[in-house]
This record gives structure tokens, C-alpha cells and sequence, in this order.
């Protein structure tokens, strides 16, 4: 059996690291309902730049625009968004695990894509073992606005337009719930998918002064807008993941001070009974 | 007079939601004033000041980031990178944006930060002047 000491030192320090994990737990607690609210005074936003686009692109067939077009694809980028830090449970990881396992199926070599990174950890991961890492944004705070991604957005729409890439994916953890964040990926480049967000009449526009002038202004909008859209998802997940495995973290640590201190008490009581047995042993030697 | 209902929305929420007589913008090709009742219409913005004109004369000036505007009949939508209204402008803090981006402007580098920059000042003295009540 440990000794007692060993034991009392071990339980002290189980309960420190406790106290640490749950003002983590509480932190990250506060820091999701912020994340989740931005992410929520963003939707309207969103669903407006998704209609007007829906409507402008499905209503004039004489507005066309690069964006809009699918062209062959010679290369394809990635945008990748993580946290800069870990202690997040498995948020970073089984974005990048997802990540790589698609490289693999799609692409033959490595010089058929191009990876941009937002976050420390996927930036490391990916620069670590070799890829081909053209742009990557670190410390981003942890409610992050629209001017502090615009670089990135724009960048990343700029760089399709002038066709270093033809397609562009993102993958980012989509928040369902607190306890549950799944790695989603969705194609930003070249606009696909255009159904308007919200049921409605969408009259046919008067453009001033063109569709196509309008389109130009619009489409790197909307795209930008998606990025930005995503990253806040996946800031509301990031925290609500590190919430989930500081939590875990709080349980265990609970869990094993219960354990140890049944045997700190089972160790002192067989110490104390060994005593009383020496004394007796003792006294009865003397008589 | 009729009313409309205008809303102006930014990635970071909504700045200006409210019963508005007349709207006037600046677009890219030139200023529009809308009514209530207007044709639909969508027009890409500069970067410049909307003036809301109130059913009781009053008016209020939101500065605008560049975006678009979308009208319909009932409702007009501007969706602009950044939106504030007069009142809530930081003003130390455009004109601090304005210096920065004037003293970019002096030193020459590539085209990108320049275009920029050119930008960044637009900005911000579009925040001094709707502040400041100029426009």
C-alpha cells in the first residue's frame, strides 16, 4: 500500500488541477453563449446576401460572372478552420483526421491542392508534415468580426478569381448542440448551390446600374460571407467542445480524489491498526 | 406620407431597423433617393452616408461601408461590411484610421495596399463627416 503522504500529496494536487479545469469549463462556458449569440445576429445577414444573390443569379440568365462558373479543376484549395489552442477534446483532431482521409481519396499527389489554415494547431499539423501550406491565419480573438477574416476572405476569393485554385472547399466544425459539433465540409467556390434562405416572392430586379456590375460586387461578398459564416461556427464549437472536455476533465479529476482518498482512509486505518496490534503485542510480551 | 420599413444589416448584427419616409443612398452610379412603393431594385453602394428621413421631418444619418441596397416595395435591405449610425460613431478612432491610412498613402508600395489604404481612408472620412453631421 502507498503511503499516506504520497497519498495526501496526490489528492492535493487532483484537486488543484480540478479547480483549474472547472474555471476552464465556466470560461469556455461564457465564451459559447457569446459565440453562439454572434453566430446568431449573423443569420439575417446571411440569409438576406443568399437571397439577393439567389434571386439576381437565378433571374437574369444574361448575368454571368466567373464565380458562378465551374471551370476544369487542375488544383483545389482548402480552407481549414481550427483553434489555436487545444485542451478542445477532439475539435481539432477529427477535423484533421476527416481532412486528410479526403486528401487521400481525391488527390493522387500533393500538388493537386492547396491548403490555407485558420488556427495554430491545423496550421502546425499540416505545415509539420509537409503540405503545400499557402496561407494561414493565426490568433484570432475569440469573437472574431468581420474586418478581422476580410483578409483571409478576400484573399481566398481573390486567389480563385485569378486562378491559382478552381475549386475551394472549407472545413469547419458546424455547432449542433454543446455536446455535439460535426466536421462539415462545404464547396464556397465557384457558387454552386444558389436557393434562396428564405420563402418569398422574389420580384424580378431592377439592377442599377447591370446584373453583372451588381454580381461583381455581390458574389465576392457572399463568398466572403461564407467564410466568415463558417468561422463563427466553428468558434461557437470550439468553445462549446473545450467546455464538453473540461467538463470530462472536472468528473475524472472528482472521480479519482474519491478513489484516492478511500484509499488515503483505507491506508490510515490499517496504520492505526497495526499500531494498536504492536502495543498489544508489547504489553502482552511484558506480562 | 407612406412609410417603409428599412433595415440595415451587418455581419456583426443588425445596425438600423425602423418606419422610414425616404432613403437616400449613394450608389456606384450616383445617389438615389427611394420611396415607399419603389419598384424592386437592387443597386451595389459606395462607400458613403444613407440619410433616413423620418415621417416627422427628423432625420438620421447611418455611415455605410460599401455593400448593397435591395428594394422592395415594402421593405428596403441595405447589407453593408460595416454599418453605424451617426451617434454611435468612435470618432478618436477614424480619425486615428485616417491618419494611418494617409501616411500609407505617402510611402508607395504595390497596388493592393495602396488600392487599400485608399479605401481605409474613404472609411473613415465618411465616420469624421456623417459624425460630424456633413454631408
Amino acid at each position: 500500500m502507498a503511503n499516506l503522504r504520497d497519498i495526501k500529496k496526490r489528492i492535493g494536487s487532483t484537486k488543484k488541477t480540478s479547480a483549474m479545469t472547472k474555471a476552464m469549463q465556466m470560461v469556455s462556458a461564457s465564451k459559447k453563449n457569446r459565440a453562439e449569440q454572434n453566430a446568431r445576429k449573423y443569420v439575417p445577414y446571411m440569409e438576406k446576401v443568399q437571397d439577393v444573390v439567389a434571386a439576381i443569379a437565378s433571374g437574369t440568365s444574361d448575368a454571368s460572372h466567373p464565380m458562378l462558373v465551374s471551370r476544369p479543376v487542375k488544383k483545389t484549395a482548402y480552407l481549414v478552420i481550427g483553434s489555436d489552442r487545444g485542451l478542445a477534446g477532439a475539435y481539432n483532431s477529427s477535423i484533421l483526421r476527416q481532412l486528410t482521409r479526403t486528401l487521400n481519396e481525391r488527390h493522387k499527389s500533393k500538388d493537386e491542392y492547396v491548403i490555407m489554415a485558420i488556427g495554430r494547431v491545423p496550421r502546425d499539423y499540416f505545415v509539420k508534415r509537409g503540405y503545400n501550406v499557402i496561407d494561414s491565419v493565426v490568433g484570432l480573438p475569440d469573437q472574431p468580426t468581420f474586418s478581422d477574416v476580410k483578409q483571409i476572405a478576400r484573399k481566398a476569393v481573390g486567389m480563385f478569381a485569378d486562378g491559382t485554385y478552381d475549386e475551394l472547399y472549407m472545413y469547419y466544425n458546424h455547432f449542433v448542440s454543446v455536446i455535439s459539433q460535426e466536421v462539415t465540409e462545404k464547396k464556397v467556390l465557384p457558387i454552386t448551390d444558389l436557393a434562396p434562405a428564405s420563402e418569398g416572392v422574389h420580384a424580378s430586379y431592377e439592377f442599377e446600374p447591370s446584373g453583372e456590375a451588381i454580381l461583381e460586387v455581390l458574389l465576392p461578398q457572399y463568398a466572403e460571407s461564407l467564410i466568415y459564416g463558417a468561422l463563427l461556427d466553428g468558434k461557437a464549437s470550439e468553445h462549446a467542445s473545450r467546455m464538453t472536455a473540461m467538463k470530462a476533465a472536472t468528473d475524472n479529476a472528482k472521480e479519482l480524489i474519491n478513489s484516492l482518498s478511500l484509499e488515503y482512509n483505507r491506508a490510515r486505518q490499517a496504520a492505526i491498526t497495526q499500531e494498536i496490534t504492536e502495543i498489544v503485542g508489547g504489553a502482552a510480551a511484558l506480562e | 406620407m407612406k412609410t417603409v420599413q428599412v433595415n440595415i444589416v451587418t455581419p456583426d448584427g443588425p445596425v438600423y431597423d425602423s418606419q422610414v419616409a425616404m432613403v437616400i443612398a449613394k450608389t456606384v452610379s450616383g445617389e438615389i433617393g427611394v420611396l415607399a412603393g419603389h419598384i424592386p431594385m437592387v443597386a451595389p453602394l459606395s462607400i458613403g452616408a444613407v440619410t433616413l428621413k423620418k415621417e416627422n421631418g427628423s432625420q438620421e444619418v447611418v455611415a455605410v461601408g460599401g455593400g448593397f441596397i435591395e428594394v422592395r416595395p415594402d421593405q428596403i435591405s441595405i447589407l453593408a461590411p460595416s454599418a453605424e449610425v451617426a451617434a454611435d460613431i468612435d470618432l478618436a478612432r477614424a480619425k486615428e484610421a485616417a491618419a494611418r491610412a494617409e501616411q500609407r498613402l505617402q510611402k508607395k508600395q504595390d497596388d493592393i495596399d495602396f488600392k487599400r489604404a485608399q479605401l481605409a481612408l474613404q472609411r473613415a472620412i465618411n465616420r469624421i463627416n456623417v459624425h460630424e453631421g456633413n454631408i
